[in-house]
């Protein structure tokens, strides 16, 4: 009934539209990652692109959170019989299950974020997290005052290496003396939702006279930059604008616009330019950037801003390049 | 004048037991869950509607149904032979765990230098033996020690956990790649899917994670029948459960038979690492049990630690997982935690309250007869 009704409207609203823009009926469908829906991360900005859309078109979008790997393929297969299009496969544990079902129904458009599927009706995004990673190194290098930085990873992956090592890079170019004291929170999955260990880690690297921190570890980072307010040090959030979590103590967050990749996906359905293909999203298309907003803007000195847009400036037009982790699997070119 | 006391009520009859029981639990357990359901807001006859029919409403969910339905019989098959020796094992899912190591190990040691017909039937014997091994310290410690197997068991999950996520992580994880999962194996190490096989034959249905695992799981059903009922050993691990003194009297080996029933029972969860890794992911993943270890407690209970009643217990478990999805899938206002909640009231009428109605019956049947 409610999605008639959804359609209904969809149909109304087209007839109004046809004669401004030319669209097509879309149906879309994401299938989240194990994390679920509310993680306060990754999963956590898919769904706000979704609600953008929903908002923005009153379009019905069919969600699903997946409670183990095997529904994975499962649900994308639902989705793609049901013919939901385009499809949206959220993380990269999903690309074996994509990459099957992609094979099964040439004529549905797929989405990936955060892995590639070399298909030609799948649209990978990746993003490069070493760029905004520098940006918040150089912002940390800048803000610290022991010349002590901290970085607390989730799950110890190829992923969050890549986050550190651009984070690594940004420090050096902005204070080659600075020194950066490195922990991750696990080795499994549960390293993500971990706020206890990431409060104890990050006190420990306080304790060592680290006085700014980079949690890139989900739901884990909320331990961490709890941990940064209580000891009066700075915090810097990852994936969504933190900032609000703590004024006062958050320096800045890595913004990594997945909201941008499933809104855009949507958007593209929709308006019928849907491309599929590999894109990396990094500082020049929008995808990766720095928070800066009234909850921080107290911290962030005209000076320290200067320096911070000439590295962005310097990212884009390529006279800065920042070396990717997983290029070579080392933090060295 | 005789007065007719509670007490004077004979037994149910076998079949009532078995099938009459659990039906009214699982009656009873409906209408909890609908007037929650109702309270969320949905028409509880929609959404049983959806369930049953994600379930069993075409070949591809009845395929899902049966792939899950496979897993619990291991996992309900292996309480139900601890159970009977008087042990409870609550490590299944760790054993699993283990058992799944023991077969992936094997297809990725010999994927490609045997073929397929010899790799598969010893992939499943390392899944047995791995298994058994997992559950054969908790025993030892059990029988010699006198270590509580419920405390050993619940332990050697958490070991197995560590151990698994320490080898896919730095030993097994395929080069290259994100994910903690080791390289494909090689399409010999593959246990057919049912559609594959169906296909061949004539028969097309729908592609579903269902494979001939399903096959080797009511066979184990079929065993564990023989061996329980008819052989020395089963009545020996039997007697153990219902009353160790008498069996020492008999002159049965408590030790021996301690060790019998716990590497059996694990030997049968190590098959749901047959079932996930051979038959579905062709890979080495983690957390592939899922919980269906824990689970298998619930389906062993409801089926009566019988094996007919753990395949059918096992049945209903798969469609309640499988028509829980579906039903995640239709209605977006129920989420997988309220299937969760649909699902563990289920467990709760057919686990813990399952004398609740037996009175009922029991007068029922004897006014009857």
């Amino acid at each position: 009934m409610k999605r008639w009704l959804g359609s209904a409207i969809t149909l109304i609203a087209m007839s109004v539209l046809a004669p401004v823009q030319a669209q097509t009926v879309v149906k879309p469908a994401v299938v989240y990652s194990t994390g679920g829906k509310f993680d306060k991360s990754f999963n956590e900005g898919v769904s706000a692109g979704v609600e953008r859309f929903k908002k923005e078109t009153s379009i019905p979008v069919a969600e699903f959170e997946p409670s183990n790997e095997t529904q994975f393929e499962q649900a994308l297969r639902r989705f793609a019989q049901r013919s939901q299009d385009p499809i949206i496969a959220v993380g990269f544990s999903q690309a074996v299950a994509l990459d099957k079902v992609a094979r099964e129904f040439p004529n549905i458009h797929f989405t990936i974020i955060d892995s590639v599927v070399d298909l030609p009706n799948v649209q990978s995004v990746v993003f490069k997290e070493q760029e905004g990673s520098f940006l918040v190194g150089v912002l940390a290098a800048l803000a610290s005052k022991t010349g002590k930085i901290g970085f607390v990873g989730g799950m110890d992956i190829p992923l969050v290496r890549r986050f550190q090592c651009g984070f690594e890079q940004g420090i050096k170019y902005a204070n080659p003396n600075a020194e950066l004291i490195t922990n991750m929170t696990g080795t499994t999955p549960a390293a993500w939702n971990d706020p206890g260990r990431g409060a104890e880690l990050a006190k420990g690297q306080f304790d060592r006279g680290v006085d700014v921190v980079y949690a890139a570890a989900g739901s884990t980072g909320i331990g961490i930059l709890q941990a940064a307010k209580d000891r009066g040090k700075l915090g810097i959030g990852v994936d969504s604008n933190q900032n609000h979590l703590h004024p006062g103590t958050m320096l800045t967050s890595m913004l990594k616009r997945v909201d941008l990749a499933a809104y855009n996906s949507f958007k593209a359905a929709q308006a019928g330019d849907w491309k599929g293909g590999t894109q990396v999203l990094g500082l020049k298309e929008g995808g990766v950037d720095w928070a800066l907003d009234k909850d921080n803007e107290k911290l962030v000195t005209p000076d320290m801003k200067l320096r911070v847009d000439a590295a962005k400036a310097g990212i884009v037009s390529g006279t800065i390049v920042v070396h990717d982790y997983m290029s070579n699997n080392s933090c060295k070119p | 004048m005789t007065v007719r006391r509670r007490t004077a009520l004979g037994p149910l009859p076998a079949w009532a037991e078995i099938v009459v029981l659990p039906l009214v639990n699982i009656a009873l357990a409906f209408v909890v869950v609908g007037v929650i359901v109702a309270i969320i807001g949905i028409d509880p006859f929609h959404a049983l509607r959806l369930l049953v029919l994600g379930a069993i409403g075409s070949s591809e969910s009845i395929g899902y149904t049966l792939y899950y339905a496979t897993n619990f019989m291991f996992t309900g098959l292996a309480v139900a032979v601890a159970f009977h020796a008087g042990l409870f094992n609550i490590g299944g899912e760790g054993q699993a765990y283990i058992g799944g190591l023991g077969c992936g190990l094997a297809v990725l040691a010999l994927g490609d230098v045997v073929p397929g017909w010899f790799l598969v039937p010893l992939a499943i014997a390392a899944a047995a033996l791995f298994g058994a091994g997992w559950a054969a310290v908790p025993a030892w410690l059990q029988a010699w020690r006198g270590s509580h197997i419920v405390i050993t068991t619940i332990m050697f999950n958490f070991i197995a956990s560590a151990l698994m996520v320490y080898l896919m992580v730095n030993v097994l994880i395929a080069p290259g790649s994100m994910t903690p999962a080791s390289r494909a194996f090689a399409a010999s190490g593959w246990i057919p899917s049912m559609h594959d096989v169906l296909r061949a034959a004539g028969i097309p249905i729908a592609a579903s994670a269902l494979n001939l695992s399903i096959v080797l799981a009511l066979l184990c059903c079929f065993a564990v029948w023989v061996f329980l009922w008819h052989t020395p050993g089963g009545y020996a691990l039997r007697t153990m459960g219902h009353s160790p003194e008498a069996a020492v009297y008999a002159g049965t080996n408590l030790k021996r038979t301690t060790m019998v029933a716990m590497c059996f029972s694990g030997a049968l969860a190590g098959f749901v690492g047959v079932n996930e890794l051979m038959g579905v992911h062709h890979r080495i993943v983690l957390d592939f049990p899922a919980g269906y270890g824990f689970a298998g407690i619930a389906v062993a209970l409801m089926g009566r630690n019988h094996p007919l009643g753990v395949m059918l217990a096992a049945l209903l478990f798969g469609a309640l997982q499988q028509g829980g999805t579906e039903l995640a899938f239709e209605i977006p206002s129920i989420t997988r935690e309220m299937v969760v909640v649909i699902q563990g009231l289920i467990i709760l009428f057919s686990g813990a309250l399952v004398h609740l109605p037996r009175p009922w019956l029991q007068y029922l049947f004897a006014s009857r007869y």
